[in-house]
């Protein structure tokens, strides 16, 4: 088969039938304030990791609420936890606790 | 004052027009198309921001108030101005003279018909949200065809706003709270349910209404989507499959509902044509009644002694409507007074 130059490309449709929500009802859970998040990206805008990697602290909670799962780990990774975005959040939201819940939910 | 004033419509706009006129003396004569006054409202369960009973709220305008006549069941046929009088005349033959006449005729409601793709009049659990409020008001029993309880539901914001696909590129400004208020009713009869409001932007512009928008969050749990609906398909068991792009994810999405409730916006009044023959108003490009200086004098039209209330200028909610009625009867005093020098 090599040397045709014919792929399959992945799905990337959000299929909200078939994802797993059940990590954002716990995480939502043991930290309510999530459930305020305007996705306004105050959050992402002022996150000083956010500029040397791909940690969209906004895109986390989004990808979250919709069961996408699979690139959260790695991006998590790259949270210094300093809490900048805790300070700017306008609907106080205990982002940094989200992110340490999401971790802890995830089994790190 | 010997004045006499119609008023064309009776709904809320009508209605305070007519109360306001008659505490300042003026002879008035409400002319209402349907069997009944309170226009839309007459149709709401509850009303925005304080969920009080729209019943309550129409409460407010009992006829004693108004000195002079409320007709239902009027059918206009034409108007004449003749020195400076307007001659109404109406199909059962009688014609009516009045000084002044204040148009307060109000909106329609978008046909939802025509986002076809939305697939309302073809698939069974796609309702609009006027229905959705009838269902409220009736306690229907069943809310889903089949008589299963819903356990997803998808509210569509700006169906007919906001849209130049079919012709009405304005924002109809009550539907984004009317669809969090709605998913807040729904939450309250089915708790189990997940509400998901799908959207462009929340315009939460009015008193309270980002605090509703909150409490939808927090303590609803109702989960807001920022991405417009591009498609809607049945699926075997009747519920229906929604295809939009999760705009704040980047990727498209596709989630399947056992009800979809379009917000459907309001559109000119279907009177407005026939009102711009007979008495030579101007319309704006969608129809709405056009006032020559909608900022500063909204409620006076480019004939004199034709004045405006309410939603026939303009989409308004219930309270912006109420105060226009208001401004509109300063207006309709204004000329009066100016009549007499």
């Amino acid at each position: 088969m090599a040397g045709w130059g014919y792929s399959l490309n992945k799905d990337r449709q959000i299929d909200f039938d078939a994802n797993d929500r059940s990590v954002y009802f716990r995480v939502i859970g043991l930290e309510p304030s999530l459930g305020k998040c305007i996705s306004c990206g105050s959050c992402s805008a002022t996150c000083s990791s956010a500029v040397f990697t791909d940690l969209d602290i906004r895109k986390i909670f989004v990808l979250l609420s919709r069961g996408e799962l699979r690139d959260l780990k790695k991006h998590l990774d790259d949270c210094m936890l300093c809490g900048k975005c805790i300070l700017v959040c306008p609907r106080g939201v205990n982002t940094r606790n989200v992110i340490l819940t999401i971790r802890k939910e995830l089994e790190y | 004052m010997e004045e006499r004033i119609a008023i064309i419509g009776g709904g809320i706009a009508g209605l305070e027009t007519a109360s306001q006129l008659s505490k300042k003396g003026f002879d008035v004569v409400v002319l209402e198309k349907k069997q009944i006054t309170g226009g839309h409202v007459e149709q709401w369960h509850q009303v925005f921001p304080d969920f009080r009973d729209a019943s309550e709220v129409l409460k407010n305008w009992n006829q004693h108030e108004i000195s002079g006549q409320i007709k239902i069941g009027i059918d206009i046929t034409n108007i004449n101005k003749t020195n400076g009088l307007f001659q109404i005349e109406l199909r059962d033959g009688e014609q009516i003279t009045a000084n002044a006449v204040v148009i307060a005729s109000g909106f329609d409601l978008f046909d939802a018909h025509k986002k076809e793709e939305y697939g309302y009049g073809i698939y069974d659990n796609v309702i609009t949200s006027a229905e959705l409020e009838s269902f409220f008001n009736r306690k229907r029993e069943y809310l889903i065809k089949s008589g299963k309880t819903p356990q997803r539901i998808g509210i569509i914001h700006c169906v007919g706003s906001r849209d130049e696909k079919v012709g009405n590129p304005y924002c109809s400004k009550v539907c984004c709270i009317t669809g969090v208020k709605q998913a807040i009713e729904l939450k309250e009869i089915y708790p189990q349910a997940e509400v998901f409001c799908f959207y462009m932007d929340l315009r939460m512009f009015g008193l309270n209404y980002e605090d509703i928008y909150k409490e939808a969050q927090e303590k609803y749990g109702i989960q807001f989507i920022r991405g417009r609906l591009s498609e809607t398909s049945e699926l075997q068991d009747g519920t229906v499959l929604l295809k939009v792009e999760d705009t704040l994810a980047g990727k498209p999405l596709k989630l399947s509902v056992d009800l979809v409730v379009l917000l459907v916006g309001m559109v000119k009044g279907s009177v407005n044509n026939e009102l711009k023959k007979w008495l030579g108003i101007e319309l704006d490009l969608f129809g709405f009644i056009k006032p020559p200086d909608a900022i500063l004098q909204p409620n006076v039209t480019n004939v004199p002694g034709v004045f405006l209330a309410g939603a026939c200028s303009s989409p308004k909610n219930i309270g912006d409507t109420v105060n226009d009625a208001r401004s509109a009867v300063l207006a309709v005093e204004k000329y009066f007074n100016h009549l007499k020098g």
